[in-house]
């Protein structure tokens, strides 16, 4: 199991990848109206996708730590936080890249663009929050609360967003796709998915071995902490 | 035969006695209500130079101006609200009375609300100078949008100034995490706003203040539930 998630996971990825991208950029048939400019969506869209499923597991995750503390659920928390962010800014990047030449402007203040940059602020306060904390208990808490929160904030913006703006434009209209558009995105989205889990087992591996060296060695801690919260006060498993 | 033992004290009046106690810090020192006082009406005359003399331009945005103020006082008004407690360990003797920590929420997300309400009672005529508007609606509207909107700021406020209040670089990271938070609320609050100054000819008002109530709901409910969580220890 070890081996495959080093060398196999990846190598799976690049291949269903790598496969769906030339199904994307050669095989599919360019976009009637948009022509070529159209193919980033087999980059963009995956991207997005994976990132909602990278934050989803940390929404879970913070609730389950909450729930019953170990640092195996805190590591996953970060992990899953900072390659949801990771992943999300190059969605939006790649999503500004097309709006150049389709809407003639990077960024507009449409609702579901306004509310993916207010979730990748939201989580970018976690992460700050995160490497603030010293104490290893009290961080993985208050991040916990504080994802919770912001995830719940999430519905909330998008519809406020929405309500906001609804009074200036309409929702654009959803568009028929293409049978081999959707094979090549679809398979897209599994090469990045593949990636994205094997940069989520690799992250969560470095976040616990992180925590596990924090509470064995808290001499490492700065002193004030290090006299509170020791390795035989630690509560949690 | 129990009645050698004190009964718990129960969470109303666990929260008015340190609503009480804290007001009546606030009261003696006005420290936190003069600071944030000058400081939003600093921002709204700093609004003004910012955009130069237009007239048009200031009136028309006043409503967002107006919380934008208020959300900056805010920031110092939360960030200030757990200093008293960091002192002396002063969180610990609460917590040891036994105060429930739900209390402790409650106290100091009701003590906040009213702080920025004072305030934005204290703004509304400065505003209405600075920026030559003119209450078109309700001065009633405009009372609940003023209350609903400092609720709405004070409940995710009080939380995350529990947890920012003892990390380190707090002044940066209580905006960082309060203010995509807030989105929500400041949008409804300065739409409701700018309904009461400039006319709501497609009575928009009761949804914006709808969806602050909303707000409201379910972020006093998630600080109440969570609260506890943050200063257990």
């Amino acid at each position: 199991m070890g081996k495959f998630i080093k060398w196999g996971l990846p190598a799976l990825a690049l291949v269903v990848l790598a496969a769906g991208w030339w199904l994307g950029l050669v095989w599919a048939p360019p976009d009637r109206e948009m022509g070529d400019v159209q193919r980033i969506m087999y980059v963009h869209v995956p991207l997005q996708w994976v990132a909602m499923v990278a934050m989803a597991i940390n929404f879970v995750v913070a609730i389950s730590y909450l729930m019953k503390a170990s640092w195996k659920l805190d590591a996953a928390a970060e992990a899953s936080a900072e390659i949801g962010l990771v992943l999300g800014t190059a969605g939006m990047i790649t999503g500004a890249i097309w709006g150049r030449p389709t809407w003639g402007v990077y960024w507009s203040w449409d609702p579901r663009l306004t509310s993916q940059a207010i979730m990748l602020v939201t989580y970018t306060g976690y992460l700050v929050l995160r490497r603030f904390v010293e104490d290893p208990e009290k961080r993985a808490t208050w991040s916990s609360v504080v994802a919770i929160i912001g995830a719940i904030n999430l519905p909330i913006v998008w519809f406020s967003v929405r309500w906001w703006r609804s009074l200036h434009q309409v929702q654009s209209t959803p568009k028929t796709v293409d049978p081999e558009m959707t094979l090549a995105l679809r398979v897209s989205a599994f090469g990045m998915l593949f990636l994205t889990i094997w940069f989520l087992v690799q992250r969560y591996r470095q976040a616990l071995a992180e925590r596990q060296a924090e509470v064995a060695l808290p001499d490492a801690l700065p002193s004030d902490l290090a006299a509170a919260g020791g390795a035989n006060s630690s509560r949690v498993a | 035969m129990s009645t050698s033992r004190p009964r718990p004290i129960g969470l109303l009046t666990a929260t008015l006695a340190l609503l009480r106690k804290d007001l009546l810090i606030e009261w003696r020192t006005r420290a936190r209500l003069n600071a944030i006082i000058f400081f939003a009406l600093a921002t709204l005359l700093m609004f003004s130079f910012a955009l130069g003399p237009d007239t048009k331009l200031l009136e028309k945005n006043a409503g967002g101006y107006f919380w934008l103020a208020i959300l900056f006082a805010s920031v110092l008004a939360l960030g200030e609200s757990f200093r008293v407690e960091s002192e002396n360990a002063c969180m610990d003797g609460i917590r040891l009375a036994p105060a429930d920590a739900r209390a402790i929420f409650l106290s100091k997300a009701l003590g906040n609300t009213l702080l920025l309400t004072a305030l934005g009672v204290l703004l509304v005529p400065v505003m209405v100078a600075l920026y030559g508007v003119r209450i078109v609606t309700s001065v009633v509207d405009l009372g609940l949008i003023l209350l609903l909107g400092s609720l709405a700021l004070s409940a995710p406020g009080t939380v995350y100034a529990a947890i920012s209040s003892n990390a380190r670089a707090r002044d940066v990271l209580l905006p960082l995490l309060l203010f995509p938070l807030v989105i929500p609320a400041l949008l409804s609050a300065a739409k409701a706003t700018t309904l009461v100054l400039q006319g709501d000819p497609m009575r928009q008002f009761d949804s914006w203040a709808g969806l602050l109530g909303g707000f409201n709901l379910i972020y006093w409910g998630v600080g109440f539930l969570l609260f506890p969580r943050i200063i257990e220890d």
